[in-house]
């Protein structure tokens, strides 16, 4: 396996998040009765005409720009030909000599390095309608023909499973940044599917590839390239030939398996859409787009390092979700401790989400709280260790931490005093660890520490009890 | 009284004077209809109930629709087999806009099956007769159209024309046929055949009721994206004007070989009487007319090769029986539904696209086809107006050149640049042949100046009689 190298190129299909359909006035919502958005238009009936959703265009243009694609100056629609009962024209319109967009790049992390991710192109389509089939009978739902479909095409530039899967978080990210689409994979509203080949290492030839589909997952499609790499080379190696075919992931079974469906070479006899005609896409609308466009991941993350002075990781972890991301940066405005704040929403706030299955939005924890509970523990007001009960206080009462440590009375003990008399009845109590310490074994005070700290319910200074144990201990017992 | 042989124009003046009413001119419409239509065969779509109530619930003129056009509840069938019971859910915007001023939509008129012919012969409904000879064919494929007005059976209709589709009818059965530059009316609701050249028009039996029908089905339609958004002039108004000092270009390539000497002979004599009544007539050249029909039966029929695709008996339309998969549905609803002609263009269009072909024959004709564009371009930085033959022959026999698709395919030789370079063009009686079988004038203007040429149709047709001859049925 160690001299082969793979090869991989992705096809992501997006549904754009648009109130309506991409050539009508149809409602491209999800999730409608059978049959109830459609008109037409979209059912393609005999004399009706598409008419483009500029909308459609528009967030088309913004997912090419922040893939760092060339926006096309003229905007021009062919008609790809194929017969298939949920296409109800039995053609597609979609982009084919002169697509929406062309040569972009995507950085991706991997083993620590940046990678570019060339795209090759990004157009725009319209979907099709669904087959729901039965036994004897299949029956067509059209609510879902005709919305708006963006495809995102790399280049083979994708070197294994892992970094297929980077690719695709990536993309996510990006597209969540910028707002485009539900991006949820198990709805449809995005789709992938790969193009996958093996070769010797050193060899320049491409070899021969196969097309994955049917993976609903970023972790299945993860799993399919895995799969379907080491029976490539398992096939190579045992003196086996690839046939370029068509393969299904079978998710529950981890393998891909050739489409058992009789594999047809199609002739889609693409030609220039005359229904729709060319137009110019307006310069201003374009700079509208750029103007409007959000901060996008990787700028963000090199801002968080430099600015934040925050680790690649951290701020990879942070930026990847933008609304964990926005959460830090209104912290940060009002705490400057960036890395702990960091620590605390990738550490007990990010646990706390994943145990309940939050996200940030729908978490009760106003920034102000967090920051303002991280300076009580400056202010040695509390310890570190209340503070991790007292955030499941806030957000499960959605109180603010000063009111909170008055009521339980959480405030660190400062009064030296009871501190002291603490000190002074673990020493009596645990003679033999005291010893322990005294003999030159330091790590046994820690232990010590930790009785007093029980004694007093948590709310003494850590720092504060082991400066005084071992104040009380130099002199012996 | 007759109100049938009346002109729109006419009969309006009388109806405005409170002379007659609407239901008048309906009754005298019915009763033509029942007298001839059973020889003509124009009128494939009719209910005469119907047709009187709409009378009775409106104040407007009748008026026939070609079969390609959507109205809704009606059956609209491109007079093919395969939209056998079609019955559109929504109304094409010109029907939208013809109801807007209180027409009568009295029924379909017959045409070649999906616009494919230029004789009326490939109805599924039989052919239309051609009221000046019964064993002749109307022209087409607007023939049933054409031929109902030229009958008295119509006071106009509305057609559609890809390639000569209304001019080579009206030049055949003697009435005004009148194309509208590409993306004046709005296409919305017409049946496709060829997407980029299609464009919905007039047959009626003078120029001033062209004029005023192009004016009512015309304007920018938002849900046509070819629709081209410029104001609709007053044509009534400014056609009357005179045409002294107009340029007129005569190009030397449609009076070659294959054009009939009686034709010739009439086109030449209304060039010359155009000149006398003060336009300036000079020679120009075109010089890519002969590639047109190559070039038009590439594009047409790749468009409609596309276009036809939706017919596959999955939602409406025809759909064949005692199928087990879904491919042999879509066989067998095709093969049942389409006729010869639709057959014959949809592989032809289908050969056009397939891949290794596709630069050979389609990319290269859309080159040739803005060569022919070009070609009009420079002749009309010259001239206001070109003027040529409409029909090579006047009307032919039914069945002569159904065996010879070629052959029937020149019969649009001269109508064809027109929707290559999406001009205007009208045409217009100007004579006859020994025979007594009218011949047509066609009079081509710039892009969006359908004024220019209307003017002259005008001036021409006041200053001869020509429009005024009917049929004897």
């Amino acid at each position: 396996m160690a001299n082969y190298e793979v090869v991989i190129g992705l096809e992501v299909h997006l549904q754009l998040k648009t109130k309506t359909k991409v050539f009508c006035g149809c409602s491209a919502a999800f999730g409608a009765p059978p049959n109830t958005h459609t008109c037409p238009v979209c059912l393609g009936f005999p004399g009706s005409l598409p008419v483009l959703n500029r909308e459609a265009l528009k967030l088309g243009a913004k997912v090419a720009m922040a893939l760092n694609c060339r926006v096309a100056e003229e905007i021009r629609f062919d008609r790809k030909n194929y017969f298939y009962p949920d296409l109800p024209k039995d053609y597609q319109i979609s982009q084919y000599g002169q697509p929406l967009s062309q040569r972009g790049y995507l950085l991706i992390l991997t083993e620590g390095k940046e990678k570019r991710i060339g795209i090759t192109r990004v157009h725009l389509e319209e979907d099709t309608g669904k087959l729901l089939h039965g036994t004897g009978q299949s029956l067509i739902d059209f609510n879902r023909a005709g919305t708006p479909l963006l495809e995102i095409v790399s280049e083979p530039d994708i070197s294994s499973p892992e970094e297929a899967y980077f690719y695709l978080t990536a993309l996510k990210s990006i597209l969540e940044y910028i707002d485009v689409s539900d991006c949820n994979m198990e709805e449809g509203s995005l789709r992938c599917d790969a193009n996958i080949s093996v070769r010797k290492k050193g060899t320049k030839e491409l070899g021969v590839k196969t097309e994955i589909k049917n993976m609903n997952s970023f972790k299945a499609v993860r799993a399919a390239l895995e799969h379907e790499a080491a029976r490539q080379i398992e096939t190579l190696e045992s003196g086996g030939k690839i046939t370029q075919e068509t393969r299904l992931f079978d998710s529950a079974r981890g393998v891909t398996e050739p489409m058992r469906s009789k594999e047809e070479a199609h002739d889609y006899r693409y030609f220039p859409e005359p229904d729709l005609a060319p137009f110019d896409f307006e310069k201003d609308v374009l700079r509208d787009i750029k103007r409007e466009m959000p901060e996008l991941p990787e700028p963000r993350r090199k801002r968080f390092m430099s600015e934040y002075k925050l680790s690649d990781y951290d701020a990879a972890v942070l930026v990847s979700d933008k609304a964990l991301a926005d959460y830090f940066e209104k912290c940060s405005s009002l705490y400057k401790k960036y890395k702990i704040i960091a620590n605390w929403i990738m550490g007990d706030i990010s646990a706390y989400m994943k145990e309940h299955g939050l996200t940030i939005d729908r978490l009760n924890l106003k920034s102000e709280y967090l920051t303002g509970m991280l300076d009580m523990i400056d202010k040695g007001i509390i310890s570190g260790k209340i503070a991790k009960t007292l955030l499941i206080d806030i957000v499960r009462t959605g109180k603010d931490p000063l009111s909170l440590v008055k009521e339980k009375g959480l405030e660190q003990i400062t009064d030296t005093a009871q501190i002291d008399q603490a000190v002074a009845d673990v020493i009596k109590e645990n003679k033999r660890i005291a010893d322990d310490f005294m003999g030159g074994k330091q790590n046994a005070v820690m232990a010590l520490v930790g009785k007093v700290m029980a004694k007093t319910k948590g709310k003494a200074n850590p720092q504060k009890v082991i400066e005084m144990l071992k104040e009380s201990l130099k002199g012996g017992l | 009284m007759e109100l049938n042989k009346l002109t729109a124009h006419g009969l309006k003046h009388l109806l405005d004077k409170g002379d007659i009413s609407n239901i008048d001119i309906c009754n005298d419409v019915l009763e033509a209809i029942e007298k001839k239509d059973k020889a003509l065969n124009a009128i494939v779509h009719f209910d005469k109930e119907k047709a009187i109530e709409k009378s009775k619930a409106s104040k407007g003129l009748p008026i026939f629709i070609k079969d390609n056009i959507c109205v809704k509840d009606e059956l609209t069938t491109c007079s093919s087999k395969i939209l056998s019971g079609f019955r559109p859910p929504y109304n094409a915007t010109v029907i939208e806009k013809l109801l807007k001023k209180d027409f009568v939509l009295m029924g379909k008129t017959n045409m070649d099956e999906f616009a494919f012919g230029s004789s009326t012969e490939s109805s599924c409904y039989g052919p239309t007769k051609n009221p000046w000879d019964l064993e002749r064919i109307p022209g087409g494929s607007s023939g049933g159209s054409a031929a109902c007005v030229a009958a008295d059976e119509a006071i106009f209709a509305l057609g559609s024309d890809t390639g000569g589709s209304i001019r080579q009818p009206a030049a055949l059965c003697g009435v005004v046929g009148l194309k509208p530059t590409y993306g004046r009316v709005s296409r919305y609701g017409l049946i496709a055949f060829a997407s980029s050249l299609d464009q919905i028009g007039t047959l009626t039996k003078d120029v001033e009721d062209a004029a005023l029908l192009l004016k009512t089905i015309s304007g920018h339609d938002a849900m046509d994206s070819t629709s081209v958004p410029v104001s609709t002039p007053d044509y009534s108004l400014k056609i009357k004007d005179s045409i002294k000092g107009l340029r007129i270009g005569v190009p030397q390539e449609y009076f070659g070989q294959g054009l009939d000497s009686d034709v010739k002979d009439s086109v030449l004599k209304a060039i010359d009487k155009i000149g006398q009544l003060g336009a300036k007539c000079e020679k120009v050249s075109l010089p890519h007319t002969e590639y047109a029909v190559a070039v038009y039966y590439i594009v047409a029929t790749a468009e409609a090769s596309s276009n036809l695709a939706r017919f596959d008996g999955v939602q409406y339309g025809l759909r064949a029986k005692d199928v087990k998969s879904i491919e042999e549905m879509y066989k067998k609803t095709r093969a049942l539904g389409f006729g010869d002609e639709a057959k014959r263009r949809i592989i032809l269009g289908t050969f056009a696209l397939s891949s290794g072909y596709y630069d050979a024959y389609y990319l290269r004709a859309l080159r040739v086809r803005t060569l022919i564009k070009k070609d009009f371009d420079e002749a009309f930085a010259k001239f206001d107006a070109i003027l040529t033959p409409t029909s090579p022959t006047p009307a032919f026999k039914i069945g002569e050149k159904t065996q010879d698709p070629l052959t029937m395919y020149l019969s649009d030789i001269f109508t064809i640049s027109a929707n290559l370079a999406g001009i205007p063009g009208v045409s217009i009686p100007c004579g006859f042949t020994k025979e007594n079988l009218p011949v047509g004038l066609q009079i081509l203007g710039k892009p969006f100046d359908e004024e220019t040429i209307l003017k002259v149709a005008y001036n021409y047709e006041q200053a001869t009689e020509w429009h005024k001859k009917r049929p004897d049925l």
